[in-house]
């Protein structure tokens, strides 16, 4: 057991998962993962870049992944705004990389030293166009580790970015942390063809395209405009159509494999708290002592945020009576909850935008407005 | 790559294009893109680089579209952002020849501050800028370098701002190799990219070009031709101009090459500490 940082426990991830290339420009709450990135990546013969702003940042990422490497950047919502443009750019690409985002409070310069959960929607719908998300959020620093080492191992699976959010709390608490002896490292795959058979959006024989690293052989082309199989940019209708398409398609296809989510006593709930990141804590803490006065609550965190759990916040609206979702927002993914449960169940959100967190009391009085002890009405 | 010096020009040319791909191409007619397209295959021939070692990064514009049409790996970027892809690029395989191809509103000015940072920087790069002083795919706007007084689309009366010295700019930043061509002098263009590939470092190549469609109907220039001598008339080698008065060099342009000197390159000073670390130097 060792006494860990977020920021730290996510650094170490990434290592331990791969990642050769780290480019980022500094900024409030996440810079630690830059500084530790700066000392370790040379250690293990990996590259360190600290760029002019965060869009060459995730530029310098996009271009070092393309040409093999497993790559990330870190930044806050500011930044992240800005890399809204190049993180467009690898979901039309569909190159590989980890963007992790330690939310602080928004909008603008904000609240650069205290936790948010205001960019959930931005880490969806952030950049222009139809595009597909994979979005984690940690709520400890063991998911600091683990979820990093997931969210590369789904770039390099699914070859696509993979945003990873976590907040100033998360990522700046320390705890007490055992991480685990050995992990699963995923590579991307690599096309196995002659050179002249090779087209990098070509999905047709395998689940996801191979991607050729740049000086390989192939030769192949690589642009932002919508392309056909071969990477060439087209307007035909049928084409782009397609490409559009095969980009949400690929995340139909694995959704099952992409969402985790833990939970617990969901089966007798009367109420669930369902919560993501730094809200999670609060809401176990609030469903265990509710349970120890006899309440019959459940408890929902969702380890990936996008896409979203739909299937399973449906299937707890069959049973639940009400559904608690406490955010640090004045209400973002409550509103997928209210689009899976249809009014079969109560949403309830708890919101908080003045820097702090949600406390476990805050959750518990809620609960006590919504149930009563030993269940029923 | 020993059997390119031997091919001739039109040889080579389909040599290194990208033969499949849909030509005629889609610049002008007129447009001065498609010389320096073949300047800089002639250069990469002449360096004898291998084609699968090659990346061509662009942005965007006419200019970036240049990737497209030649057989290397080829990267359409962002607007702005093809230094700093290109960057990425090598230091994470310093081993790759990485060739920047933008233009003057892509690399001064929503990229300017990459152009000015790789400059500082010293990675290892060719950025060749295609200089024809306005924005051409979105309709003949003004650029950072449309001469004062100039008209754009969206200068109409004349432009008011004065126009970036893409050489001054880069050389002042630290840039360790600097040069100017034109589309006019192609066999020395060529040279000068020849040149810029083989520095070792961040080397700048600004092309005078011309964009008969806007620039040059809106500025009182009758054909690509007369463009072209416009490029001939107002230009002065850097060898001939220290023999000239300063009346006589007044408004030229001075080209070849502007700024060669040394300084250590990013990549061989990060495989350096990679090398010290492991060793246990550091």
């Amino acid at each position: 057991m060792v006494l860990m940082q977020g920021n730290e426990a996510l650094a170490r991830g990434a290592l331990d998962a791969g990642v050769r290339f780290f480019a980022g420009y500094p900024i409030t709450p996440s810079t630690e993962i830059a500084e530790i990135m700066s000392v370790e990546l040379p250690k293990v013969g990996g590259k360190f870049l600290q760029m002019e702003d965060e869009m060459g940042s995730l530029a310098a990422v996009i271009g070092a992944s393309l040409a093999g490497a497993k790559a990330m950047t870190a930044t806050s919502g500011p930044g992240f705004s800005l890399m809204q443009e190049n993180l467009g750019y690898a979901y039309m690409t569909e190159v590989p990389c980890l963007v992790v985002d330690v939310m602080r409070g928004g909008p603008s310069t904000g609240l650069p030293t205290n936790p948010s959960q205001g960019d959930v929607m931005q880490a969806r719908w952030g950049c222009h166009g139809d595009h597909p998300v994979i979005a984690l959020a940690a709520s400890s620093v063991v998911d600091c580790y683990n979820l990093t080492v997931r969210a590369v191992n789904l770039a390099e699976r699914f070859r696509m970015p993979v945003i990873l959010l976590s907040d100033a709390v998360v990522g700046h608490m320390r705890e007490d942390v055992t991480l685990p002896e050995k992990i699963e490292v995923v590579d991307r795959e690599k096309p196995h063809v002659p050179y002249e058979w090779y087209y990098p959006y070509d999905d047709s024989t395998t689940a996801v395209a191979p991607l050729a690293p740049f000086g390989t052989g192939f030769r192949f082309h690589v642009t932002g405009l919508t392309h056909d199989r071969a990477g060439f940019a087209t307007t035909v209708p049928a084409e782009v159509d397609r490409a559009i398409r095969n980009l949400k398609r690929k995340m139909d296809r694995f959704r099952h494999e992409i969402i985790q989510v833990e939970h617990a006593h969901l089966a007798d709930a009367e109420v669930v708290v369902a919560a993501y990141g730094i809200c999670a804590r609060a809401a176990e803490a609030a469903t265990v002592e509710a349970r120890r006065r006899g309440y019959r609550v459940g408890f929902i965190n969702l380890k990936t945020i996008w896409p979203f759990c739909f299937k399973l916040v449906q299937r707890v609206a069959e049973t639940a009576k009400a559904i608690i979702v406490p955010e640090l927002n004045l209400g973002q993914l409550v509103r997928e909850f209210e689009r899976a449960v249809c009014d079969r169940a109560q949403v309830v959100p708890i919101n908080r935008v003045d820097g702090e967190t949600i406390t476990p009391r805050q959750i518990l009085d809620v609960i006590g407005e919504l149930a009563r002890p030993g269940g029923g009405a | 790559m020993e059997k390119a010096r031997e091919l001739n020009p039109s040889e080579l040319m389909h040599e290194y294009l990208r033969h499949k791909k849909r030509f005629p191409h889609l610049w002008c007619s007129g447009c001065g893109i498609g010389t320096i397209m073949g300047a800089i295959i002639r250069a990469i021939a002449d360096c004898e680089l291998d084609r699968d070692s090659v990346v061509m990064v662009s942005g965007i514009g006419c200019s970036s579209r240049m990737p497209i049409y030649v057989d290397f790996n080829t990267l359409h970027t962002t607007h702005g952002r093809p230094i700093a892809f290109a960057t990425g690029i090598k230091l994470a395989r310093p081993e790759l020849e990485v060739i920047v191809v933008t233009g003057d509103g892509d690399v001064a000015a929503i990229g300017g501050n990459h152009l000015i940072h790789a400059c500082r920087r010293n990675i290892n790069l060719t950025v060749v800028c295609i200089n024809n002083n306005i924005y051409g795919m979105t309709g003949g706007q003004a650029s950072p370098t449309t001469p004062q007084g100039k008209v754009a689309t969206t200068a109409r009366y004349g432009d008011f701002e004065r126009a970036f010295d893409l050489c001054d700019l880069t050389a002042g930043a630290g840039a360790v190799f600097v040069a100017r061509g034109a589309v006019y002098y192609a066999r020395q263009l060529e040279k000068l990219v020849a040149q810029a590939i083989r520095k070792k470092g961040f080397a700048f190549v600004d092309v005078i070009s011309q964009c008969p469609t806007y620039y040059g109907r809106f500025n009182k220039f009758k054909s690509p031709v007369e463009m072209l001598y416009w490029q001939r008339d107002n230009t002065v080698n850097v060898k001939a101009a220290p023999k000239m008065k300063p009346e006589e060099l007044e408004g030229k342009l001075i080209t070849g090459v502007l700024a060669d000197r040394d300084y250590p390159e990013f990549t061989e000073l990060y495989d350096e500490l990679i090398a010290d670390l492991a060793a246990g130097r550091k």
